[in-house]
Order: C-alpha cells, then structure tokens, then sequence
C-alpha cells in the first residue's frame, strides 16, 4: 500500500464505482461473499427469542457510554494504570502514530506483529512506521494477502474478499519470500494448503517477535478490561507472546460495565461472521502474566461526530459489516469504491464525518445509498444509517455533491442497460487498455494499485451464454 | 493543554445537553434459562461444541482418565504440556512413557511449539454457544499454553457448564486474563471455504465429565 491509510485524493464514489462495476470477478466474489454471510447471520439471530431485547439493549449501553464518555474514559485509565498499564490519549492521527513510534523504539525493536485493527489502518499506522525504520507485519489470513498483494481491504470482516484462491496462490508464491519463510514449492490453490502456508509462513515471526499491534473490540470502564474477537488464534499470538503489547483503541470503543459484555458478545459474532460465537475472544485488564502493556486512546475527529445529534450514532457501531453483507450498492461496487477503510453503509456515514466533507469524493459518499433502509433492520446497535445519510446530504458542499453524487447509487443500481454497456465497452476496448492501469477518470485511483485485466468476455454476456439468462 | 484534557473537553463540550439513556430499563433479555432449557444444558452444550468440528466426548467422571489416555494414544501424543493444579487423577491412566512438560520455570515458545499438545480443565463451559472459557487458573496455565501446541485436551466437569452468554459473565472475573474457546481456529478468508486450524491448535479435544449416575 502505497497511499495513506486513509486513501487521500482519491476520486469520487460514482468514477470509482463505475470502475468497479466493469471488474466481474469482484462483482462475483462480492455476491457470493455477501450473501453466504447474509444466510448465516439470518440463521443465528432466528436462534435467540430475545434479538430485539438484546437490540435495544446494545443501543441504550452505547448511548450511555456516549453520554457519558469522559467519565468512562477516566475510569477506563484508573482501573488500567492501577493494573500495571500505561494509557496515552491522542487528539489525532499523527499524534497517535507518534506515540506508538515512540513506545516501540523504546523497546529497541524493528519489528512489530499486528493483529487485524481497523483504528490502526484509519491512522495509517503501518504507513508511518516504514517511514520510522520500524516494519509491522500483519498477521490475519486476510490482511496478510492484503499486505503481500500490496493491496487494500474491501471488506471490514473479509478484506481480501476480492481475491480468488487462484490470485491468492500466486500473491503468496510470489510475494511471501520478500517478508519472510517463501510459500512452500509448488502451492496449490486449495484453501486448505493456502491456509497451512500461512501458519507456516507466520509461525516462527509469532515466536521470536517482541512487540505486538492491536486494536479492540471493546473497553470496560469499570474494570479497564480490554476484548479482542478473532477467528484465527493470530489475535491471541500478538495479544499473549510479545514482551510489549500496545492496543490503538478508538475512544468510542467504551462499554461502562463488565455485566454490558453479556449483551455485546451475542450480538457481536452472530451478526459479523453469522457464528453462535468466534472461535477466540481474549479479555486483559492491565499487564498481564509480566507484560508490559500500553493503550492508546484515539479520538481522530470522534469528537466531531460526537457534536452532531443525529450523525453521533454511528459511533455507535461495533463493527460488525453485517450493512455491508445487506446493502446492494456494496454488493455491485465493493469496498474500495469508499475510499476509506471503512467500506459500505457504515462508511458512507462515517468517513464524511470523520474526514468532514471537503473532497469531492467524502462529499459524495452520503449519496451512495438507495435509502433502502435494509442497513439499520440487521444493525445490532440500531444505527438509523438513513437517517444519517439524509441529515449528511443537508449538510453537504451542494454543488459538487449533486453534480457528482445525486446520481451516485442511481448509477449503480440503473441496471441493467448502463451496466451491460459499460462492461460491453470495457471488453471490446480490452486491447486498447493499457496493461493493468486504467485509463481517464479512473487513472488515479489506479495509479497506486494494480488493476485486475478486463476479461475478454465481460461476466454479464457469460452469464447469458451459460444460464441463457435462467434464474439470477 | 494535554491530548488528555483537549479530548475530554471536546467530549464534554460535544455532549453537553443530551439526554441521559436509562440502562437498566433497556436490559429486557434474557438472563436465566427458560424453565425446562435447563434438564438439556449439558448435552446441549456437547452439541453446540461438536458443531464448530471439535471432537467431543461425554463420559461418567469415573470414565475421564480412560478417555483421556484413549484421546493422547490415538494422536500418538509422547510430549504433554500439563499446567500446574491439573487434578492428577485426570492422568491415571496415561502411560508413564508420556512426556510431562510442567511450566515451571516457564516453557519457552520453541518448546511449547515442540509439544504434542496441551490438557487443561477451564473455569465455565457454555451450552448456548459451546464455548469453553478458560481463566489461567489452576489446571489451566497461562495463556500460552493453549495457544501454540497444535493439540488441545480440554476437560469440563458438567458443573462448570452454564446455560447462556450472561450467566458466564455473572460466574466470570474480569481481572483474570480470559480466553474464550468456541471450537478450533478457523478462517473463513480464502473464497468464505471454512478451514479449521490457522494459527491456534487444529485439534480440540473435549472431554465432558458427568458426576454422578447420569
Ligand atoms: S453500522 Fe451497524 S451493521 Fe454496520 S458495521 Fe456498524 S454495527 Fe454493524
């Protein structure tokens, strides 16, 4: 990844998403992805009796903790440092990248594991220890691919889901020997034996590394106990072998009570990953089994949403992707059409108040939306994203922002004759498209990332071939 | 001005004004099984263990140290990491050519990596979400130990077992380092092929031990 964590000076939604509408393998992944995880949550949230219960419940406990954020926060810290850590507050990102910079030369390390965190891709955290000498390793299967590809996630729970095993094989048997043990010889593109190549590839960096990266699901404030979710056992191997272990938490992540974690975990991986439970969850307050353990408090412009009545709520979200899994504007564009690390409803809500709206693409964001509404029904904290969207658009530049974006989910969803051209046009210029960069608007988003080539027979004329247009 | 107290300004300034949510009143789930759930819970959570692909056994507690040497001697397992305050009688029936790593002075990665497993016991099992927790307490070891041997044997006394997510939060303490296990690593990340065993143990044994005539 060669940009900034937060994909600066990208172009609006709309000149991405048409870009992405011709990409057909993304479009299939995406669907597949989506709805695989859709039927999974469906099916576990049908399980409990109490869902809405435990709904409600999840909004009023982030309300509160909201409301009352700086108390929380300070007694967050107390229980902490009285366990033995160290809290740092930072306003912003540099000044949180600065901190973490600091910590980790203190320890005389080069060297950091991170386990997947979404505020540390906000700050561009890995961005920024390069530049400091210091290389952080991601340690998540997902990011992992990301990281080699030298790519950016699409998906909050799945980020590399725009990659198919075949391009996983090859980013792996190309790319694993430049950051450590090569991929084993003669790979297959079995998910099994790509999996094994990880473990093995990562193994011996989780024994012999020093410093571990993370963020958090959630802080406790009455106890300064910290909760990570994984699937992997990477989470537990950055959280529990490394001599230092430094958590970027956003200040959003605060739940007053110990007794709140009852609520949370159920609505936690039943709406992420469509499970009963995750495989792994590890709880810590302070040093633990002779740790040194520092948090970094973010606000990073949290306090900006926080201002606003109605926009507050999405600081509510546990990011969970279950609006991404629902939406059908994510559904055709994917997650880099956002321009942020935070792809799809959630997004479209989060990054423009965050970054504010000043670039054409943050202003166009609030228009990514059909105003559907299927977002806020699957919600686990009850996010009225609609709501959102519409208060943003008031708020947003006008002019750019209609010309640009009015049309931004119309674009999309104004299948199928715009889309069909599109795709139809992309093949036949196939041989005119430079290798692996695009050309006109799309030039510069993809002047720092490669781009997959157009296939020669565009996915929607297959599809029409092979099913002869039967069923979806 | 501090980052610590520009944050909290801007905090307070930002919320000063809403209206406070009351909590308590909002807690309408549930938080106690249903009448009836209970006779089911320990089977249930035998279920719900298997589903995540672990190997299960429910046995008499009599039962429990044949199970156990059964379990190591079909895996060939000759090098055992066995945490300090494991009940000895777990182990009556293993052969003394087993390998006893005890953590103390404390195993290095390389070795744990080295082992052919790990057994432990655990501080609460749950029925709804077969999720096993374990609280580095007696019996247990700390966090490691169940992390980088590629082999876990996890033993649960049907009294440990509580029915839901909140009654293991009540029966719980925070200031333990917790780990929460609901089957063996697993990612989903190539294509959403579910595979079992990344970087955590591939294999999750679990031994749930009855008391009395069941
Ligand atoms: S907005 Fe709601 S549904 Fe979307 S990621 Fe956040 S918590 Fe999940």
């Amino acid at each position: 990844m060669s940009g900034s964590g937060t994909f600066l000076g990208m172009p609006s939604f709309p000149e991405n998403a048409e870009k992405a509408l011709q990409d057909s393998q993304l479009r299939f992944n995406l669907r597949k992805a989506t709805h695989t995880i859709r039927g999974k949550r469906a099916a576990v949230v049908e399980e409990l009796p109490d869902w809405q219960e435990l709904r409600a419940a999840g909004k009023a406990i982030k309300d509160d903790a909201l409301r009352n954020l700086d108390r929380y926060l300070l007694q967050a810290e107390e229980a902490i440092t009285k366990a033995g850590g160290h809290v740092h507050w930072a306003s912003d990102a540099a000044e949180a990248n600065e901190i973490v910079t600091g910590l980790i030369r203190a320890t005389g390390e080069t060297r950091v594991m991170k386990v997947k965190s979404m505020a540390t891709q906000e700050i561009g955290l890995n961005e920024a220890l390069e530049r400091e000498g210091i290389t952080a390793y991601e340690t998540d299967l997902a990011e992992l691919i990301v990281q080699l590809g030298d790519d950016w996630p699409s998906h909050i729970l799945v980020p590399a889901i725009h990659r198919n095993r075949s391009e996983i094989r090859e980013i792996f048997t190309e790319h694993m020997a430049e950051w450590g043990r090569p991929a084993p010889e003669g790979l297959s593109d079995d998910p099994r034996t790509l999996a094994d190549a990880a473990r093995l590839h990562l193994r011996e960096r989780f024994l012999s590394t020093k410093v571990g990266v993370s963020g958090a699901n959630f802080l406790i404030a009455e106890t300064g106990t910290l909760v990570v979710l994984e699937s992997e056992g990477n989470g537990r191997m950055c959280l529990t072998l490394p001599e230092t272990l430094i958590s970027v938490v956003g200040i959003e992540k605060v739940l007053p009570t110990w007794r709140d974690l009852e609520v949370f975990l159920q609505l936690l991986p039943r709406s992420s990953t469509g499970e009963r439970m995750n495989p792994y969850t590890s709880m810590w307050t302070g040093a633990t089994e002779g740790q040194e353990f520092h948090l970094v408090l973010l606000d990073n412009g949290r306090t900006k949403v926080l201002a606003d009545e109605i926009g507050r709520q999405a600081l509510r979200c546990i990011r969970c992707s279950a609006c991404l899994n629902v939406c059908p504007v994510y559904e055709r564009v994917g997650g880099h059409a956002y321009g942020s690390v935070y792809p799809g409803p959630i997004g479209a809500i989060l990054t423009p108040q965050l970054r504010g709206m000043a670039s054409e693409l943050d202003a166009s964001l609030p228009y990514a939306s059909s105003l559907c509404g299927a977002c806020y029904d699957v919600c686990p904290v009850a996010i009225d994203i609609p709501e959102v969207l519409v208060h943003l658009r008031s708020k947003a530049p006008h002019a750019p922002a209609e010309r640009l974006g009015l049309t931004a989910a119309g674009w999309v969803l104004d299948k199928p004759v715009r889309l069909e051209r599109a795709q139809r046009l992309a093949t036949r210029f196939r041989g005119l498209v430079p290798k692996r960069r695009l050309p006109g608007p799309g030039a510069a988003w993809t002047a720092t990332r490669d781009v997959p080539a157009v296939p020669e027979e565009s996915f929607r004329d297959w599809w029409q071939r092979t099913e002869e247009g039967g069923g979806r | 001005m501090s980052s610590r107290d520009l944050i909290l300004a801007r905090i307070r300034s930002a919320v000063a004004g809403a209206p406070q949510t009351d909590v308590e009143e909002a807690r309408g789930y549930r938080t106690s099984p249903a009448p009836g759930e209970e006779s089911g819970r320990v089977e249930l959570f035998a279920e719900r263990v298997r589903d995540y692909r672990a190997i299960v056994h429910v046995v008499p507690e009599e039962e429990v140290a044949d199970t156990v040497a059964r379990a190591l001697s079909g895996r060939n397992a000759g090098r055992l990491v066995i945490p300090d305050g494991l009940p000895e009688e777990w182990l009556g029936a293993v052969p003394a050519t087993l390998e006893r790593l005890r953590d103390d002075p404390p195993l290095a990665a390389a070795d744990l990596d080295a082992a052919d497993g790990v057994i432990t016991g655990c501080a609460a099992g749950i029925a709804e979400t077969g999720t096993i927790v374990l609280s580095a307490g007696p019996g247990q070891g700390r966090r490691a130990l169940t992390l980088v041997p590629d082999y876990h044997l996890c033993v649960v006394r049907a009294d440990q077992v509580v029915p839901g997510v909140p009654e293991a939060i009540s029966r719980l303490d925070p200031v333990r380092p917790l780990t929460w296990i609901s089957g063996p690593s697993a990612t989903s990340d190539i294509e959403l092929n579910r595979v079992e065993g990344v970087h955590g143990p591939r294999t999750l044994e679990v031994v749930i031990a009855i008391s009395g005539p069941r």
